[in-house]
């Protein structure tokens, strides 16, 4: 009877003091679009809100990724004398990826980086337009299909001064391995900017934030345990390794771009356990031909096998396989 | 987003509690399932620079008429007419629209050498305004150049010295007007055309009028057979204007017409959720309806009264059109419909409105208990064209405070009419044979009306005579929160919430009626089928 009378009490005000009820008979009109790619984010290029993320980043992110993933990070070199804007494409697992970029991201890069984010997940709610805008000067893109609009946005900002970092996969690896690279993402703007693309390789990352397996991929009469690790913050080392800048030639089309730079980064992901020497021997081992190489979206196996694969103790590599 | 259309919402149970005015205030009901709620249109873009606009439509006139540049020149006689005090509701913000066409007018007089022009505020029988009002209804630059010299004056239907006779309509109608307007080589009527009933022959033949000529329409027999007054081709209101307007014509006045419309704007930005539908108002339209209506629970009516009337509307231009009257007009009310019209599938048994605190005759004043009756019956009943809203022997339910209060310097007329003629009868057409005649010949109201501030001593009999089709048509009148022994005095029935007088209704349309409510602000005229 007391949790009956305390639910009354705390049931929703009713009209005009609660929110009003949509009458059955008249039709919702579609919302007006202020979120996903029609989310005005320019205020959070203002100085005002740079000012405010800097802070934030610089005393708040920056220190609490150190305790949370004490990084590892190779290839800075490759940032020092580069011609800015620049574009940072890197694998993607783990929503954790970009807070962790960026505060590993030298103090001149750091404050003028815009993030390609997802508008669909996002910018799909005007307070999470708003949050990401502001943490991590997120961009709404569109990854499910080519849209020009995202696109130019992006290309604007790059020539108009701001670093990119995107994720050319489109989204977060399902298992770990990573996707074959998005032609429409860090290649065509490469091509289309000029600028110069900067590959990065993320390692460890799925330790920290694992994703959250999907209900639908949940099997039936499963354990339910699937997904019992998913979406909780883990303290683990991470690494992040910076390639050297590539720009696309005259005659390279975006696909052909991209690709160079999947294999880059394919080539940063077998340093993690090496070192650049060994990587490129490996490398050419395996494929003479630049871009050619897939051993970094895993085996064409099963999900265990590929899991098992991907899971495998450091001590236990060698230094032809990759990742770990 | 691109304007939506008036539209019939049926309540159901999702459906929000609905908006109702209720004088110097307003309250939330929840409407029984089933009932419909009459939305207006949204308001129409306005025109972006209405000075060129106007100026366009002197230039090219309607009908057979010459450019206003063409009709002036020097030497000639002008006088310039314009609409009182009792349009637009609420007030408009400046610059009134009157001013901005005024000052168009005046500048091509100008141009042309024109020194005799006169203005005249076309009262008819109404009060006359004060220096405030006209300065706000002309502006400072025209008042400060024609008040001060005795050219900008007020129409006097009691000043025989100033009325012309110039002749009877073909039913016997004496047509009786200003004999400045009547003689000039040139009559510029400007008018504000808020509903359809605004504007045409009306201008002239009842704004310029005397008692004399007013009779021959403001009866019972008229008012009863104007169904309604907003549907020209039903109202015998606008046959007898148009009959005394073809008379004028014909005697020789040249009339330029300037008719203009606005759009339903009605209320600034802090109150516009009073115009919006119930389940679009933002969280900022609730706080502020939460904030506005408990604070105005709290103040006494008097206060309340002095802020509302302080309330400027943002009316905006949406068209005028000049040149002959009846080409005019014709353009005119397509213009008006366009912004009010709303289609209404069938009548209803029950009409509910909430009553807002203002009314043509009774800005920056009080809206007493005839005012009250005359705003239900006279002007919401009578927005439709068609059929009414409520069907013959239905009832309508008026939500209005009904206070027993008079402005004395106002409507001197109205307290002894609701004293000394309501107690003995409601019936216009008894009204009209027995008191009316010494209302209007009494010689200390005429002097109010010519001195002072005051309605003409028939006013509230007028205002009575404008209920005559509402009275004749329905089987009970009900009004939710007026004071009882004033509702009484009416003729009608009080009841102290809508539950209450739906109970009420039912004795006259049965246990399982229908519901009809027409949701104002804004004003709206319902194409009932």
């Amino acid at each position: 009877m007391a949790g009956a009378g305390l639910r009354n009490r705390l049931r929703a005000p009713r009209f005009p003091l609660g929110a009003p009820s949509w009458p059955t008979s008249v039709p919702r009109p579609d919302p007006e679009r202020k979120i996903g790619l029609d989310y005005d984010h320019a205020w959070s290029r203002k100085y005002p809100a740079r000012l405010a993320r800097a802070v934030v980043l610089d005393n708040v992110a920056r220190p609490a990724a150190r305790l949370l993933a004490p990084a590892t990070v190779r290839g800075l070199e490759h940032l020092q004398h580069v011609d800015t804007p620049v574009i940072f494409a890197a694998n993607h697992a783990s929503h954790i990826d970009t807070p962790l970029l960026l505060t590993t991201l030298p103090v001149e890069f750091r404050h003028r980086t815009v993030v390609a984010a997802a508008s669909d997940y996002f910018f799909d709610r005007t307070w999470k337009s708003v949050l990401w805008s502001f943490a991590l000067a997120a961009i709404p893109i569109e990854r499910s299909r080519v849209n020009r609009k995202s696109i130019d946005t992006a290309a604007e900002l790059i020539e108009d001064g701001w670093n990119l970092v995107i994720f050319p996969e489109g989204g977060r690896s399902p298992d770990g391995w990573t996707q074959p690279f998005h032609p429409a993402s860090a290649g065509y703007l490469g091509k289309r900017t000029g600028r110069p693309v900067i590959p990065v390789f993320l390692h460890g990352t799925r330790h920290v934030l694992p994703k959250t397996a999907d209900a639908d991929a949940i099997a039936p009469g499963g354990s339910g345990t699937e997904a019992r690790h998913g979406g909780r913050l883990r303290r683990s080392p991470i690494a992040v390794l910076f390639g050297a800048p590539m720009t696309a030639d005259e005659d390279e089309n975006a696909r052909r771009f991209s690709d160079r730079v999947e294999a880059a980064v394919a080539t940063l992901s077998r340093e993690v356990h090496s070192d650049w020497w060994q990587a490129r021997r490996s490398l050419s081992a395996v494929s003479p031909t630049p871009g050619a190489d897939t051993a970094h979206r895993g085996p064409a196996a099963s999900s265990w096998r590929r899991a098992w694969a991907l899971d495998e103790p450091p001590s236990r590599v060698h230094d032809t396989e990759w990742p770990n | 987003m691109s304007r939506r259309p008036g539209f019939v919402l049926e309540v159901d149970k999702s459906t929000p509690p609905t908006l109702f005015w209720g004088g110097e205030g307003f309250t939330l009901e929840t409407l029984p399932e089933g009932s419909r709620v009459i939305y207006a249109p949204e308001p129409i873009t306005p025109i972006e620079d209405p000075y060129r606009a106007i100026r366009h439509a002197l230039l090219h006139p309607e009908g057979d008429r010459d450019p206003l540049p063409a009709l002036l020149r020097p030497g000639m006689k002008l006088t310039i007419c314009f609409d009182d005090i009792s349009l637009p509701l609420p007030p408009m913000e400046a610059p009134d629209v009157r001013q901005m066409v005024i000052e168009t007018v005046l500048d091509m007089a100008a141009e042309a050498g024109v020194d005799d022009v006169m203005l005249i505020a076309a009262l008819a029988l109404h009060r006359r305004m004060t220096e405030a009002e006209l300065r706000h209804a002309l502006g400072d630059r025209v008042y400060d150049a024609f008040a001060p010299h005795g050219l900008l004056t007020q129409h006097d239907a009691e000043d025989p010295a100033n009325l012309v006779f110039l002749g009877e309509t073909e039913q016997g109608e004496e047509v009786e007007i200003n004999k400045r307007a009547a003689t000039s080589d040139l009559l510029v009527y400007v008018n504000i055309n808020l509903v359809t009933m605004d504007g045409g022959h009306k201008s002239v033949a009842t704004g310029l009028a005397s008692y004399r000529s007013l009779r021959h329409h403001h009866n019972p027999q008229t008012m009863r057979h104007s169904k309604s007054f907003m549907d020209q081709p039903s109202s015998e209101l606008h046959s007898s204007n148009w009959r005394m307007g073809r008379l004028i014509a014909a005697a020789g006045v040249q009339v330029f017409q300037i008719e203009t419309t606005l759009n339903n704007e009605t209320f600034p930005p802090n109150f516009s959720f009073l115009q919006k539908r119930e389940w679009e108002w933002s969280l900022r339209d609730r706080a502020t309806y939460a904030a506005t209506s408990g604070a105005l629970a709290k103040t006494p009516p008097r206060v309340a009264r002095q802020i509302f009337h302080s309330i400027r509307s943002p009316h905006a231009l949406t068209s005028v059109q000049a040149g002959e009257v009846e080409a005019v007009h014709a353009l005119t009310t397509a213009n008006v419909w366009a912004q009010q019209g709303v289609d209404v599938e069938g009548q209803t048994d029950i009409m509910t409105m909430g009553l807002p605190y203002i009314c043509p005759y009774n800005v920056n004043s009080i809206m007493n208990p005839i005012l009250v009756a005359c705003l239900g019956l006279g002007y919401f009943f009578n927005m439709y064209r068609g059929k009414p809203v409520v069907r013959e022997g239905g009832v309508v339910i008026m939500r209005h405070p009904t206070r027993p209060e008079f402005h004395p310097g106002h409507h001197p007329s109205y307290i002894d009419f609701y004293e000394q003629v309501l107690p003995l009868t409601t019936d216009p057409m008894r009204m009209h044979k027995e008191f009316e005649e010494s209302f209007a010949t009494d010689p200390w109201y005429i002097h109010l009306y010519r001195t002072g501030h005051a309605y003409h001593g028939v006013h509230p009999f007028y205002m009575w005579y404008w209920c005559a089709h509402a009275l004749a048509h329905v089987g009970r009148v009900i009004v939710v929160g007026g004071d009882p022994k004033a509702v009484r005095r009416l003729g009608f029935s009080p009841a102290s919430s809508l539950d209450d007088a739906l109970e009420i209704a039912s004795d006259v349309v049965g246990p399982s009626p229908t519901l009809t409510h027409v949701h104002n602000p804004p004003i709206f005229m319902s194409d009932v089928h």
